[in-house]
């Protein structure tokens, strides 16, 4: 099993990129060695500006580079691109429809011993409710790097969210496609859409529940904006269920975008995995995942409430 | 103070007053809106924008046929409510059609309440204050790393500054030497609450300007012969930005409106408005 750091995916993903156009700034507020734009800072360092501990000024910032045509990437933990800077990502970012990709690394419980004030267990939902936003949470280290691509050839704002860990790679995906869920294994029961690192853990309870004789059809929502809605309203109807996996709030985030298009569209019992209502705390990031209820034997758990 | 052509003072001084008249007309058309820091700051941004060097070379470099024209000045307005005397000065340049002033914050115009990207000539919308700065010195950077010989100029409420925002982009501004940048403080002195010493002391605010690395202009806002040598002297200033902090009345031109906080946030009755353009003619 391959492990990697999605962060360095990206920052090696920033400096091809930056080989490539000239017109590409970074951006990073004095987290540049754990974000891994620091091999952008080294490579470029006429295009890359710190900002120190000013996340604020820095979003506002990158606003402006990109009224002149910039195509501009901004760095920082999730919980500080996202909290702190949450009205000029609003205002300035998205209102002006700019070309700015926020990746914040460090998203989710697994970030660890640093604790409940580095978490950002809210991030999705603040990015999910600002039009304009496109969203990708990518599952493993190989599609940060396409998540990275299409967010610098796609016009507008992108929240990229990564995580701090080393997380194992899905293999056999199908091609990564912006907008598109991935369907990753067919089954008629129940149907598991993830994103991030619960994907991993999906596919690995769809294995363990053939043994119990239950075909659980699993699919990878890179993109949480725009939704796949076709996908999962295909995954409504042929399926008894829905259980969503997120390293995030159940409120706002992707099981949120599910319930809020089936309850509309097509009503089906959906069940999440996520956190409830808690703030993080220390621990080893397999630990946190445990004592949040994060893991396979969860998912599992949720896949036969449905079928109950 | 060198001698600033009386011809280009006294036009000035003109064009001020009949912007001061289209900002009166359009907020009471509109029914709300923000007179009092309009009326503060028109003398500071109708000088940027119609004024000349003493070479004769325009101030402001742009091209209202071309509002995308890559080499030219930028121009932000942080305190985005005073759009306004914005919209008046970009109607007079010739960005769109006076009529269209008489749409001020009606559904579906091209002037918002607040400065947006839809009206032609604004580059960044604002409103939420305090991100101006940072927007100004993201432009001044873009140019930087071009190599262009644009200027950003970006017009700051003194109440705005109260915003933390503003000292983090006040930082970084001078940390990178952005020399191509001027911020121009509006120093009414009155925010919506009341008066700014009262509400939240901003003094002592050059020396605050100068600890931030910034070269700093004190000029009363509206004096057009010091406004004019204000922005002529920001062009010579090197590995600094430059703040401008201009001493400004709220209100300014109007007697009734003038330092009246009331005005801050209300716009002129019909009544008021045939009185305010009696003042003003």
């Amino acid at each position: 099993m391959e492990l990697l750091y999605q962060r360095d995916i990206y920052g090696k993903t920033l400096v091809e990129l930056g080989k490539e156009n000239p017109n590409i700034v970074v951006l990073d507020a004095d987290l540049s060695g754990s974000t891994r734009t620091c091999f952008f800072a080294k490579e470029f360092p006429n295009r890359f500006f710190n900002f120190g501990v000013a996340e604020q000024n820095m979003m506002a910032t990158a606003a402006g580079l990109s009224s002149c045509g910039k195509l501009v990437f901004v760095s920082t933990f999730a919980m500080f691109a996202t909290g702190r800077a949450w009205d000029q990502i609003r205002n300035t970012i998205c209102y002006n429809n700019f070309n700015v990709k926020i990746v914040a690394s460090h998203a989710g419980i697994t970030v660890g011993p640093d604790g409940s004030s580095h978490q950002a267990l809210e991030d999705i939902v603040l990015m999910r409710a600002i039009p304009n936003m496109n969203i990708i949470v990518p599952c493993d280290g190989p599609q940060t790097a396409e998540a990275v691509r299409v967010a610098a050839e796609i016009e507008g704002p992108f929240y990229i969210r990564l995580g701090r860990a080393k997380v194992p790679t899905v293999e056999n995906k199908p091609k990564f496609v912006f907008g598109k869920g991935q369907l990753l294994k067919e089954g008629e029961d129940v149907t598991v859409i993830a994103c991030g690192l619960m994907v991993y853990e999906s596919l690995q309870a769809a294995k363990s529940l053939v043994d119990r004789n239950i075909q659980v059809r699993v699919i990878n929502m890179a993109t949480l904006r725009p939704l796949d809605e076709e996908l999962i309203i295909d995954s409504a109807k042929k399926t008894k269920g829905i259980v969503v996996c997120e390293e995030h709030s159940v409120i706002g985030g992707l099981a949120s975008a599910v319930d809020e298009l089936v309850s509309e569209k097509l009503p089906i019992k959906v069940v999440r995995v996520g956190i409830r209502n808690r703030f993080g705390q220390s621990g080893e990031p397999e630990e946190l995942l445990k004592e949040y209820n994060l893991t396979k034997e969860d998912i599992e758990k949720a896949v036969l409430e449905i079928l109950k | 103070m060198q001698g600033w052509l009386e011809k280009e003072v006294a036009d000035l001084q003109l064009r001020a007053k009949n912007i001061r008249r289209l900002i009166i007309q359009m907020l009471a058309k509109a029914g709300s809106g923000h007179p009092g820091g309009s009326l503060s700051a028109t003398d500071l941004v109708t000088c940027l924008y119609f004024g000349h060097l003493p070479s004769g070379e325009p101030i402001f470099r742009h091209d209202p046929k071309n509002p995308y024209w890559p080499e030219r000045d930028r121009f932000h307005m942080s305190k985005g409510h005073c759009c306004p005397l914005w919209y008046a000065i970009l109607a007079e340049c010739g960005y769109f059609s006076k009529e269209e002033l008489w749409s001020l914050r009606k559904l579906g115009s091209i002037l918002q309440g607040h400065p947006d990207r839809r009206t032609p000539g604004v580059d960044v919308a604002s409103g939420s204050l305090g991100q101006g700065l940072s927007v100004a010195l993201g432009m001044s950077l873009a140019g930087k790393i071009d190599k262009k010989n644009y200027r950003v100029y970006v017009l700051l409420g003194d109440g705005e500054i109260q915003e933390g925002n503003i000292w983090e982009a006040a930082m970084a501004s001078s940390h990178y030497r952005c020399d191509n940048l001027t911020a121009i403080v509006d120093y009414n002195r009155y925010q919506i609450d009341g008066r700014v010493d009262e509400i939240m002391n901003l003094e002592p605010l050059v020396e605050k300007w100068r600890a931030f690395g910034w070269y700093v202009i004190e000029i009363d806002g509206h004096n057009i012969p010091q406004i004019l040598e204000a922005y002529k002297t920001v062009r010579e200033i090197k590995e600094k930005p430059q703040l401008i902090l201009a001493h400004t009345v709220k209100g300014k031109g109007v007697s009734f409106m003038e330092n009246v906080v009331d005005f801050h946030g209300r716009a002129p009755t019909k009544e008021e408005e045939i009185r305010a353009l009696k003042e003003l003619e």
